[in-house]
């Protein structure tokens, strides 16, 4: 029961953010004033989070959404004068849109949205928040947790790059052929960053509770259904369903941490994974090989254990070969030498860990710690794996992995008492 | 710039835990506390005694009172810091996110009013 | 033994004293502090930004979350702190009384709990 009706609140939920979405972008497109447009619905879109869950989605969101907003600006502008430019921006749409929306569905504008919010002018870190709050409706407050930013540092970042979309004139145009490729790398990030970081966060445990990964998934969706023809764009929402499939898998009944290797294939999402190898598919089918579509084919190998019985780490270690090809950074590097470890041995693993030892950004990346106190600890070098597992453990912010470490570092014996 | 990482929890839960737990939290300070060494960012960190162990002073009427216990009663207390060196707020609040006590309590984190002008 | 000297303000009277106010209480900390160091108390102090500089991390539901602000919504703030040494608890509470905040705020005074004391104890 309780279950249905959760169900039942997300949908509206999403269709509210669906409808939202919709018309910021449709007026953000015409005016470059992303704020504007905000401001225009947000007591209507608060009134829809609110109302929708208990009294149903209405026949037309969008217009539901659009009457409520009009209405209440006439009532604020009654008792004060409001913004300006929120007027300006519902006039515009009584004015162009109001008569045609009756028959027909708004025009969806949010791909062009989302690569005026993924511009290069746009700093890159404030990218994947701000496609979460023009297109989701997600108030700062809760992306900024997220992103482990102060709230009021978010908000400050969240107006200064509205500000600059429309100051520097940032255009509201999926780009051409010539420069797709690099505008598209960028919206692409954005939203594996917005994955990640929900995929990262250990709500990730708990199914009923939305969270950045499902929201990831959505915007992945949505950019899939609008760019069907592109193998990237498909290729990161196989990633991220193939990660989303294994959620149930990753903790234990009593909240443990469980590693991959040790994950019940039972609790693997099938649905998921045979959707995500379908996506896999059609991308592999226009021959254009990319990052995600990489980062999707090594899920693949690893869900072919539901299968097989086995994991093939060879293949998994020439995904990563190509990988570090294509898009090197320290973290293919690491997952790389864990596969060359599993492949060749624990010793091949760490010699190619070691060739990243240098790199400054690893020294408080905790997988590099993790990964390297593993490999140790195979080799039965005991005293320098308790010493890469407290390292590990001190970077750890998720309390289930952190017990999980602590628990493979008391699991060292007595030749590592001491760190 | 300087941050003080001020860690409040319950400390009754805190005394109530068993030993096996209370080990396993010890060790996932030390830990915590080794990652900040090592990485540059550890400047200071100690562990304060129980709210009962304090005392306050204050002026009244121009007298000065003493009075047992913390200064304000809150629901986790204060029970300990740590001083660190972090370029801005976003790698201060991200160690503070890695501190056991973010997961246990609360963490506020300050940044030093540095004295030069 | 160790303390910590935890100094509560009213932090909106402390931004609206007069310049005039807020040179006097500034220099009523210095000679305090140098009256720590002289009787080689001092170990340690510094003053924080005030809370709305600050921000909280804490767990719920499983999800990490950040919010702007102090842990607790006071009436005095955290402002600062000192930490010293003295011979045992009165001596550190006769320092407690001589710090400026005494007479405008709290001064909570806390014992460190040395790892040594804390091992021996559990």
């Amino acid at each position: 029961m309780e279950n249905g009706l959760e169900i039942a609140r997300a949908a509206a939920e999403a269709a509210a953010r669906q409808s939202y979405g919709k018309l910021v972008a449709w007026l953000a497109a015409r005016t470059r004033d992303v704020a504007g447009a905000e401001d225009a619905l947000a007591d209507a879109f608060a009134a829809a989070l609110e109302r929708w869950p208990k009294a149903g989605v209405p026949d037309r969101p969008e217009a539901w959404l659009l009457a409520v907003a009009r209405r209440r600006r006439v009532d604020a502008i009654r008792r004060r004068l409001t913004g300006e430019a929120a007027r300006d921006h519902l006039r515009l749409v009584a004015e162009e849109m109001e008569a045609s929306m009756n028959d027909e569905e708004l025009p969806d504008e949010r791909l062009r949205l989302m690569f005026a919010c993924a511009h290069p002018a746009i700093e890159p870190g404030v990218r994947a928040p701000l496609i979460l709050q023009t297109i989701l409706g997600f108030d700062a407050a809760t992306i900024a947790s997220a992103f482990l930013v102060s709230p009021a540092t978010m908000s400050q970042r969240l107006v200064r790059a509205k500000s600059r979309i429309r100051e520097t004139g940032i255009p509201f145009r999926v780009p051409e052929r010539a420069e797709l490729g690099g505008r598209l790398d960028a919206v692409l990030e954005a939203i594996y960053a917005a994955f990640a970081e929900g995929w990262s966060d250990p709500a990730g445990t708990e199914t009923q509770r939305r969270n950045l990964a499902t929201e990831g998934i959505w915007l992945g969706r949505l950019l899939a259904s609008l760019m069907p023809e592109e193998p990237e764009a498909l290729g990161l929402l196989s990633l991220m369903l193939f990660a989303e499939a294994r959620r149930a898998a990753r903790r234990s009944p009593e909240g443990d941490f469980v590693p991959l290797a040790e994950q019940d294939i039972a609790l693997w999402d099938d649905m998921l994974i045979d959707e995500a190898e379908a996506l896999l598919g059609r991308a592999a089918a226009k021959a254009v090989i990319g990052r995600y579509q990489l980062e999707a084919a090594v899920q693949s190998a690893h869900t072919a254990r539901r299968r097989s019985g086995r994991t093939d780490w060879a293949a998994i270690r020439q995904l990563y070969d190509a990988l570090l090809a294509i898009a090197g950074s320290p973290v293919v590097a690491i997952n790389r030498a864990v596969a060359i470890a599993e492949a060749e041995g624990a010793a091949a693993g760490l010699a190619a860990l070691y060739v990243l030892g240098d790199d400054k950004r690893l020294a408080d990346y905790q997988p590099y710690w993790a990964a390297r106190a593993g490999l140790l600890a195979r080799l039965g070098n005991t005293s320098q794996a308790a010493e890469a597992y407290d390292r590990a453990i001190g970077l750890e912010r998720d309390p289930a992995v952190r017990r999980f470490l602590q628990q493979r570092r008391a699991g060292l014996g007595d030749g590592a008492t001491k760190g | 710039m300087r941050y003080m990482l001020l860690i409040y929890v319950n400390e009754a839960a805190m005394a109530a835990a068993p030993t096996e737990t209370t080990y396993e939290i010890s060790a996932a300070y030390g830990a915590y506390t080794d990652a900040l060494k090592k990485s540059g960012a550890w400047l200071a960190g100690d562990r304060l005694k129980p709210t009962q162990a304090a005392t306050s002073v204050r002026m009244a009427n121009g007298k000065t009172n003493v009075l047992d216990g913390p200064y304000a009663d809150t629901k986790e207390q204060l029970a300990g810091f740590y001083m660190i060196e972090a370029e801005d707020a976003d790698a201060a609040i991200a160690w503070a996110a890695r501190c056991p006590a973010a997961s246990a309590g609360t963490v506020e984190l300050r940044p030093i009013w540095e004295q030069t002008m | 033994m160790r303390y910590m000297l935890l100094i509560y303000n009213d932090e909106a009277a402390t931004a609206n004293a007069s310049r005039e106010r807020t040179e006097q209480i500034l220099a009523a900390y210095g000679a305090y502090t140098e009256a720590l160091k002289t009787s080689g108390a001092w170990l340690a102090g510094d003053r924080l930004r005030p809370t709305q500089a600050g921000a909280s991390v804490r767990m719920a539901d499983g999800k990490t979350n950040v919010l702007d602000g102090p842990y607790a919504d006071t009436k005095e703030q955290l402002a600062g702190f000192y930490m010293i040494e003295a011979m045992d608890f009165d001596t550190a509470k006769k320092w407690a009384g001589r710090c400026p905040a005494a007479s405008t705020g709290t001064v909570e005074v806390r014992p460190i709990w040395e790892m040594t004391d804390y091992l021996s104890e559990k």
